[in-house]
């Protein structure tokens, strides 16, 4: 065989991005005691619109803000229903996903690409030098640095912060937290447009890197591989980098071996990422759930 | 000198007025109760006070100044603190972080820290800032809701009805504590319907029934008869006992043990009591000590070895809910709102629920919902479950309506052996004595009772035999008559690690 | 300020009230969407709502109407049981997928032997049991390793979308399809065929087991025993389990059933309207169907009339996109829309606005 070890796990990198990005997002949500099941929605509708904002204005970066805003945008809706309107999260995750599905499609069809859009790599001085290492880890594009740091930012801010310690109540036990005097729903609407932020830069990356074109339903299940991620790290940031990379290890070398030209028909390889999934939701016990997760919350007394 | 002055506070809900027209003054220093049964609207007083809860009418005066907090955050910074009946706390996390969520502004972890240790040997009140909250007692908890209010340094700190989770012992110390607290200038709200303590405790009592003061005094100046009075608006016949010999062993426990059901959970150690026919056994204890758990097991909602339990003579420890009650062993468990009851379900089908097994509603797999409804038509004549019909969401009937219709719904299915857990918890008085009757009147008519709760005054009162349950443990039961509080209260552990520290503060 | 203050028990005009208040918001909603896409609004809505029932080519649209609606409220009335009890089945289009392989599969292996009596119904199981046992993998995991049953039933649909790929340009091409992908066309096999019983009525095999499955759901949920430990599972799980009732084999049960259904609506759809497995079969009925079991409130003489609704929507929409050349991506976003306002009015039935001053916050 004739897969280039360094390249593959450059690309690994690449590949896990947008899964990164949207379970961090995710993460913060479900440790705010709310559980969105549209990241796949939010994370297509980023997609086109980001893609739109990157080619119609040239500059990648602003494709990228563009579709932060897009997917918080989509996520206010759930923050509106789940938080205020009291509808059941599940169905309301669904139709989140079901919605953007729909709504992508149609703005999608004006989108025009221009060829020359292109994500500068950044190679980081001094470290990507660093022999095999350096072009692993230290030659991306600036989104994969950012999708460690947020990792690491968020990890920061549950753990070393006052805000990220009310985060953590209101999830928790929410009645506690509203006796207590904070506002859960504030809470909650600040963390679901986090989540859609992050879900909506996702969509972008494949867009605008990965792929890098529009195509309807081109997110093809990310979003919720995202979602098995949350569950696979136990809710704690870190782990979401291992379970990440782990699922952009299996696509990333599922499509090198069917450029290999394996034995295997390419359509059975292609369903490599979602049985991966299964069998790791399987193998894992995942750790305890924020004890407020799902459940409805309404301010009375 | 007065703190804090309420002036006609007027709250509504729909249906029902919780505060009409309430006024009276808390001084400094002074320990204040306020009394009441369940449902006489206590709680929406407090949370208004705290600023859970905005008033329709009336205002109130903090030290002169109005005063009128939006939210907690602003009664905590008007030097408001409140200890929740429910604690408001989180499971998850450490002591420290749940103290700082209680605070304003709270310092570095590590000045924290050494605040937490110091108040807590100011006050005799051990606990550790880095232990997880979950895997404390009951008593252990309050602590640390107490240490959070008392870091703020409050000028009111309001008590919701504190010692229901502790022993007797426990109740002395905490009381040392808020003598203490007063005695600096701290002034208490005290919440309660227990009549002894409040007498023991406070100078002034303010009485309310059906959301309106009918008394303010002292309490040391009443009787028990009078206060209670007060707050009822009747005279209440205490249960009436027709005494039965004892019958027969019906249930045998024998060496139940199992593990906890969940991370917070109490695990069951070798517990063993026999009940008989014609006899009602308490269980009591301070909450979290296994009486979830025992209830599971014995109910069957958890399963053990089927030696464990055996009911005349038969094995049911490995039986599911259904088999052991048609061998006739019915249970009500201690939280009505969606365990004894679903709550959105209709009284009909919530009758359903359980009885469809001894009454037979159910045949060839279709539900007989015509019997059914007889049925629950019969338990609510029986036992004068207020609703407006038997088709009445669960959800819409008061605490102690539905507790009747829970109770009732068991005891028409004519059990050999009932179990019961918090039989009249947040129950009002009229309906926790109609209760407590018809479980005496089960007893009576040969079937075996067995109450655990954690109410140790209706323990004494309804029970021929007492059990202490304990960190998972059962006591030797032993016979009710002749027990005193204290005696009550070393069976059930006595002050949990507190003695010592007290004895040195 | 406007506040919600919780009812003491659901209120029954809204219950019934909620759904055509969405449908008329949704509208209103669409109107908006559709002026926004540059097409006469009032236009729109006639050509999508009006015509096809009434319009002067209503006697072309009405049986597409039918044959629309027959899978979506089949899959429906069968996600209605896991919905109820609080058991997330997320795949329905996979179980359908794989039920249109499994009864696909049996009609090919048979072909070209002429025995309407013996085949048939042998598709009819081979796609219930397909559908059936595709579920069984979501329900088994959650009951034997605690797996959520939303991530693995939706994985699966993702893997079942590839397969039917597969298998269109494997084992089931059509051998006689110059190299083409896509299996035999069904429709042009006799024994096999799922075609109008009555002509150009729309009725076919589906249609009528999707009726009975309405039935069947109704006397299930209001007279059976199963059906309100579904119920009581669902609202208060600690009361279920108090009562007595196995969660496990609640899981699969509701798994179970619909996955058949599923898995049944995909065999008739692939061995009537759709004729052929291809790669292009799956179309996202399964998804649909989540929408219009909410839409008939997991109720299953309400999943009857949304899946008809539903259906018109897509027949009005494909007319609107021929006639007034609105994108098929429109009627997807409008869908989702309806849901969105149903879930949003739905607060109604259990609470209600009041004005004045609120609780702190």
């Amino acid at each position: 065989m004739d897969i280039n070890p360094i390249l593959l796990l450059a690309a690994l990198m690449v590949a896990s991005t947008p899964i990164l990005l949207a379970a961090i997002g995710e993460l913060v949500v479900e440790r705010a005691g709310v559980l969105n099941l549209g990241v796949e929605g939010m994370m297509i509708v980023g997609a086109v619109c980001g893609y739109i904002a990157g080619h119609s204005s040239g500059d990648p970066y602003l494709g990228f803000l563009g579709a932060v805003f897009a997917g918080a945008a989509v996520s206010l809706v759930f923050a509106v229903l789940t938080q205020f309107l009291m509808t059941n999260q599940v169905a309301t995750g669904l139709g989140l996903t079901l919605f953007g599905l729909g709504l992508s499609a149609l703005i999608g069809m004006r989108a025009e690409g221009t060829p020359d859009l292109t994500v500068a790599k950044l190679a980081l001085p001094i470290l990507s030098d660093i022999p095999v290492l350096g072009a692993i880890l230290f030659r991306h594009d600036l989104v994969v640095y950012l999708s460690i740091l947020l990792v690491a930012g968020v990890w920061a801010f549950l753990t070393y912060t006052r805000a990220g310690l009310i985060l953590r109540a209101v999830g928790e036990n929410h009645e506690a937290a509203h006796a207590l005097g904070y506002n859960v729903r504030l809470v909650r609407v600040l963390a679901i447009l986090f989540g859609g932020g992050c879900a909506g830069l996702a969509g972008a990356y494949i867009s605008l890197v990965r792929v890098p074109q529009w195509i309807d339903g081109i997110t093809a299940g990310a979003g919720w591989i995202a979602l098995a991620i949350v569950v696979f790290a136990s809710w704690k940031p870190w782990r979401l980098i291992a379970g990440a990379y782990l699922f952009g290890g299996v696509t990333v070398l599922q499509l090198n071996l069917q450029a290999e030209g394996l034995k295997i028909p390419v359509e059975y390889l292609s369903m490599a990422p979602y049985l991966a999934t299964i069998i790791v939701l399987v193998m894992i016990r995942a750790g305890r759930a924020p004890a407020s997760l799902g459940k409805p919350f309404h301010p009375s007394s | 000198m007065t703190l804090l002055e309420l002036q006609g506070l007027t709250k509504a809900y729909p249906g029902v007025i919780a505060n009409s027209d309430v006024s009276f003054d808390i001084h400094k220093g002074q320990i204040h109760a306020v009394l009441g049964e369940n449902g006489a609207g206590k709680s929406t007083l407090v949370k208004a006070i705290y600023g859970l809860v905005r008033p329709d009418q009336g205002k109130m005066l903090l030290e002169g100044v109005p005063f009128a907090p939006s939210d907690p955050r602003a009664a905590r910074a008007a030097g408001v603190a409140m200890v929740f009946q429910h604690f408001s706390l989180f499971d998850a996390m450490s002591v420290a972080e749940n103290i700082a969520l209680g605070m304003e502004n709270p310092p570095k972890p590590h000045a924290l820290e050494a605040q937490i240790r110091k108040a807590s040997e100011d006050y005799g009140l051990p606990l550790s800032p880095d232990r997880i909250v979950g895997d404390l007692s009951a008593g252990e908890r309050q602590r640390v809701e107490i240490i959070r209010c008392l870091l703020q340094n409050p000028k009111l700190l309001i008590m919701d009805e504190p010692t229901s989770v502790l022993t007797p012992q426990e109740v002395d110390i905490l009381f040392g504590t808020l003598r203490l607290l007063a005695a600096n200038g701290t002034s208490i709200l005290y919440i309660s319907h227990k009549l002894e303590e409040i007498r023991n405790l406070c100078q002034h009592a303010t009485v309310l029934r059906q959301g309106k003061v009918v008394g303010t005094f002292d309490p040391r100046e009443m009787s028990n008869r009078e206060m209670a009075e007060m707050m009822v608006g009747k005279d209440l016949n205490a249960p009436n006992r027709v005494p039965s010999p004892r019958g027969a062993p019906l249930l045998r426990v024998a060496g139940l043990s199992a593990p906890a059901p969940h991370q917070f959970g109490t695990a069951l150690k070798h517990i063993s009591f026999t009940l008989h026919a014609g006899e009602v056994l308490g269980i009591g204890g301070v909450a979290g000590n296994g009486q979830d758990e025992l209830v599971a097991a014995l109910s069957g909602e958890m399963r053990t070895d089927a030696d464990m339990i055996a009911l005349e003579g038969r094995g049911i420890g490995a039986d599911g809910p259904n088999t052991r009650r048609a061998l006739g062993l019915c249970a009500a468990p201690e939280e009505r709102n969606g365990h004894a009851a679903a709550p959105d379900m209709s009284l009909v089908e919530n009758a359903f629920m359980t009885a469809h097994t001894r009454l037979s509603l159910v045949e060839r797999g279709f539900v007989d919902w015509p019997a059914s409804r007889a049925f629950a038509q019969a338990v609510i004549a029986r036992f004068d479950v207020r609703t407006p019909s038997p088709e009445t969401a669960a959800r819409a009937l008061s605490g102690g309506n539905l507790q009747k219709f829970v109770i009732g719904r068991e005891i028409s299915q004519n059990p050999r052996v009932l179990i019961v857990n918090q039989p009249t918890w947040g129950v009002d008085a009229s309906a926790a004595a109609a209760i407590r009757q018809a479980l005496l009147d089960l007893a009576s008519a040969g079937s075996a009772v067995l109450v655990i709760s954690q109410d140790l005054e209706e323990v004494l009162e309804i029970t021929d035999r007492f059990a202490a349950l304990n960190e998972g443990k059962l006591s030797e039961a032993v016979p009710t008559a002749g027990l005193t509080m204290e005696k009550i209260g070393l069976m059930l552990g006595g002050a949990h690690d507190l003695e010592v520290a007290h004895a040195q503060a | 300020m406007l506040r919600l203050e919780k009812r003491p028990q659901p209120s029954r005009g809204w219950t019934y009230g909620a759904p055509v208040l969405a449908v008329f918001l949704t509208i209103v909603l669409g109107m908006g969407l559709f002026a926004l896409l540059g097409k006469d609004p009032l236009v729109a809505i006639r050509t999508i709502f009006w015509d096809p029932i009434f319009g002067p080519f209503a006697h072309f649209y009405r049986p597409e109407i039918i044959k629309k609606a027959a899978p979506l409220v089949l899959i429906a009335v069968g996600l209605s049981f896991g919905f109820r009890a609080g058991i997330w089945n997320i795949g329905a289009e996979g179980q359908y997928i794989i039920g249109a392989i499994c009864g696909a599969a049996v009609a090919l292996a048979f072909y070209p032997m002429d025995a309407r009596w013996l085949i048939f119904p042998l598709m009819i199981a081979a796609g219930v049991l397909g559908g059936f046992l595709w579920a069984m993998i979501p329900a088994l995991l959650r009951v034997r390793f605690n797996t959520n049953e939303i991530l693995v039933s939706l994985m699966l649909v993702y893997v079942a979308d590839v397969l039917i790929k597969a298998f269109s340009i494997g084992v089931l091409r059509n051998p006689e399809g110059f190299g083409m992908p896509g299996s035999r066309n069904l429709r042009q096999y006799p024994s096999a065929a799922n075609l109008d019983l009555i002509p150009n009525s729309g009725l076919h095999w589906g249609s009528l087991v999707a009726l009975f499955a309405v039935i069947f759901a109704y006397i299930l949920f209001t007279r059976h025993h199963f059906g309100f430990q579904v119920r009581l599972a669902g609202q208060s799980p600690r009361a279920a389990r108090f009562a007595g009732i196995n969660a496990n084999r609640l899981v699969i049960l509701c798994l179970g059933i619909s996955g058949a259904l599923a898995g049944v609506a995909g065999m008739f759809q692939v061995a009537g309207p759709s004729g052929q497995i291809l790669g292009s079969f799956p179309s996202f009925y399964g998804f649909t169907a989540i929408i219009v079991a909410f839409l008939g409130r997991l109720h299953p003489v309400g999943i009857l009339c949304a899946g008809l609704i539903m259906a018109l929507t897509y027949i009005g929409g494909q007319a609107a996109e021929a006639q007034l050349n609105l994108p098929a991506a429109a009627i997807l976003t409008f869908q989702g829309m309806l849901l969105f306002c149903l879930l949003a009015v739905d607060v109604l039935t259990n609470y209600r606005f009041r004005l004045g001053q609120g609780e702190a916050r």
